[in-house]
């Protein structure tokens, strides 16, 4: 394939999903550890309903009040889990589990019964986004990489969820220490003084903004697939959390790459016609690398006492 | 100047100075939804003691150390360490929780969680540099594990888990050393290193405070004892605060008399 086909039709839809899926990835390292995995599956459920509503306000698709929607709902939510938690005495897992299937449930009412025909936002979308349709139309070959007006015509999503993939890195590098300590052992963090609420708050509230920017580009299918394939492949693969973090990113950006080239070419080597779903392919490419780290991975572990 | 200090320390009323206590707890009282676990509980530990918290199952021991430290919110109490507040005071307390309160397949070597017993130190951003190193190395021959540090700790025994947590607190550098149960579930060789540590510790003037279980070793352990039930049931020294009397009212029915008797007087 040549850099006049390659760079503006493949290009930005894999960058896009190698930085949603890392973006999504290393949180979930986190969030996997603590037990709190359905998080990042909660989160992708329930800004269903606050995207549609901010559409259903501003009636465009445009960045921020999808962003802003999409904050308020997880906002919302979290309220709603807190109250049937308290006032239901239910525990946690399960009355987040009612709060994000009833939300989503009500976005896709309000999205079926709203007229969104005009714009690319449907059930569909929200499951597994639009990435094959992430085109860089300015772009001519590599040397588009390099020409000032040519980028200026990228997708916006693109560089949205890199700017949100650093805040990610920045995060984990800056508080890493105690991330660390109050995940491994959280009396004795609290003890040493750490603020591990504020900590644990800060990582979900991060986990959100992963979820929310990979969300409206790549669908809920891969920002559950990578919070929670890549880093539980990468802990059979090391004993060292560093590292660990290091092959959850290495193998989400495999799973992007290999599944956007297989959905895109795969069904055309096997002679078929169309291409598959690029983001249920990516999905699909994660749970294969766990299933292979769960067979052969070298710290797998099974009943030690 | 003699007869200064002499007046001064007249001027103590009591022979335990309040201020210099590494761990007073005035009327704490903690409770899990409605049933208070403790209740309206007074501690003074002394320095350079080593006091046992004991009790029945349910009792509030270990309860009572996590209130103190802040892990639990109590619903009334007051805590002072070395006279101070407990958040000015935190680089002066080790604490080793429960062994069974963490995830031992957490992807982490015996030397990291060493070094973890350094963080404040270290700070957030700060590297970890071969002097760093060497002292957690050096914690580690202090409990007998310098030989495991790079073993990812899910492969170590229950004992040697336990030795791990109690290297990093001697890592801390601490002048106060709260266990919780530092002793369930350990080897025989494992018991007698962690109170070989813990003797050395407070021949150094450090103070320890343990929750404990087993009655028969109290006497040997510990000079001190806190006797708990919910509710303060005594609080002295092992001849003073673990006696028949005492016993009988914290374990109530649970312990016969003969096991009392055997206790106290082997003590």
């Amino acid at each position: 394939m040549s850099g006049a086909e390659f760079v503006p039709l493949s290009l930005p839809p894999i960058l896009i999903g190698v930085f949603a899926a890392i973006a999504c990835a290393l949180p979930g390292n986190f969030l996997v550890l603590r037990r709190q995995a359905l998080i990042g599956d909660a989160i992708s459920h329930v800004v269903l309903p606050g995207i549609v509503v901010a559409f259903l306000i501003t009636g465009t698709v445009s960045t921020w009040p999808m962003m802003i929607g999409a904050a308020l709902a997880a906002f919302v939510a979290v309220i709603l889990i807190e109250a049937i938690r308290r006032l239901g005495r239910i525990e946690p897992g399960a009355a987040m589990g009612v709060v994000f299937t009833a939300m989503f449930a009500g976005g896709v009412l309000l999205l079926e019964r709203s007229d969104t025909s005009s714009v690319h936002l449907d059930v569909e979308h929200a499951l597994m986004g639009n990435l094959e349709s992430l085109i860089w139309l300015d772009a001519f070959g590599w040397s588009s990489l390099f020409d000032l007006e040519a980028l200026a015509g990228l997708p916006d999503e693109l560089p949205r969820i890199f700017v949100t993939m650093l805040g990610v890195i920045a995060f984990i590098w800056l508080f890493w220490r105690p991330l660390k300590i109050s995940t491994f052992d959280e009396g004795f963090a609290q003890v040493m003084g750490m603020p591990t609420n504020a900590l644990g708050l800060a990582l979900v509230a991060v986990s959100a903004l992963a979820a929310v920017a990979a969300f409206d580009a790549v669908g809920s299918i891969i920002v559950i697939a990578m919070f929670i394939c890549p880093p539980a492949a990468a802990r059979l693969v090391t004993d060292r959390l560093g590292r660990q973090v290091g092959w959850s990113a290495l193998f989400a950006a495999l799973s992007a790459v290999l599944g956007y080239v297989l959905a895109g070419y795969g069904p055309i080597w096997l002679g078929g016609q169309d291409s598959v779903s690029a983001a249920g392919m990516i999905a699909t490419v994660s749970g294969l690398i766990l299933a292979i780290a769960a067979l052969f991975g070298p710290c797998r572990r099974g009943g030690r006492a | 100047m003699a007869p200064v200090t002499l007046v001064a320390e007249n001027g103590q009323t009591e022979p335990e100075n309040l201020d210099h206590s590494p761990l007073a707890i005035r009327g704490m009282t903690v409770s899990y939804g409605q049933k208070p676990v403790v209740f309206s509980v007074d501690a003074t530990i002394q320095e350079g003691s080593m006091t046992a918290i004991i009790g029945p199952n349910g009792a509030g021991k270990s309860t009572l150390l996590k209130a103190a430290l802040g892990i639990l919110r109590p619903l009334s109490g007051h805590v002072s360490v070395f006279g101070r507040p407990l958040a000015t005071q935190r680089h002066r307390i080790a604490y080793v929780p429960q062994r069974a309160s963490v995830d031992w397949d957490f992807p982490t070597t015996v030397l990291d969680v060493v070094l973890m017993g350094l963080s404040r130190e270290l700070g957030l951003v700060g590297w970890i540099k071969g002097h760093h190193k060497s002292r957690a190395i050096e914690c580690l021959t202090r409990v007998g594990m310098e030989d495991f540090a790079d073993r990812q700790i899910g492969q170590l025994s229950g004992g040697q888990q336990q030795r791990v947590f109690l290297a990093r607190a001697l890592a801390q550098g601490a002048d106060l050393y709260l266990l919780d149960e530092p002793f369930a579930g350990v080897d025989a060789a494992t018991e007698k290193a962690i109170i070989a540590v813990l003797k050395t510790l407070k021949e150094q003037g450090k103070t320890v405070v343990a929750v404990h279980h087993d009655l028969a070793t109290v006497a040997d352990y510990f000079d001190r004892v806190f006797l708990l039930n919910t509710r303060k049931i005594a609080e002295g020294t092992v001849a003073e605060a673990f006696t028949a009397k005492t016993l009988n009212a914290a374990y109530g029915g649970r312990l016969a008399t003969a096991q009392i008797d055997q206790l106290t007087l082997t003590g």
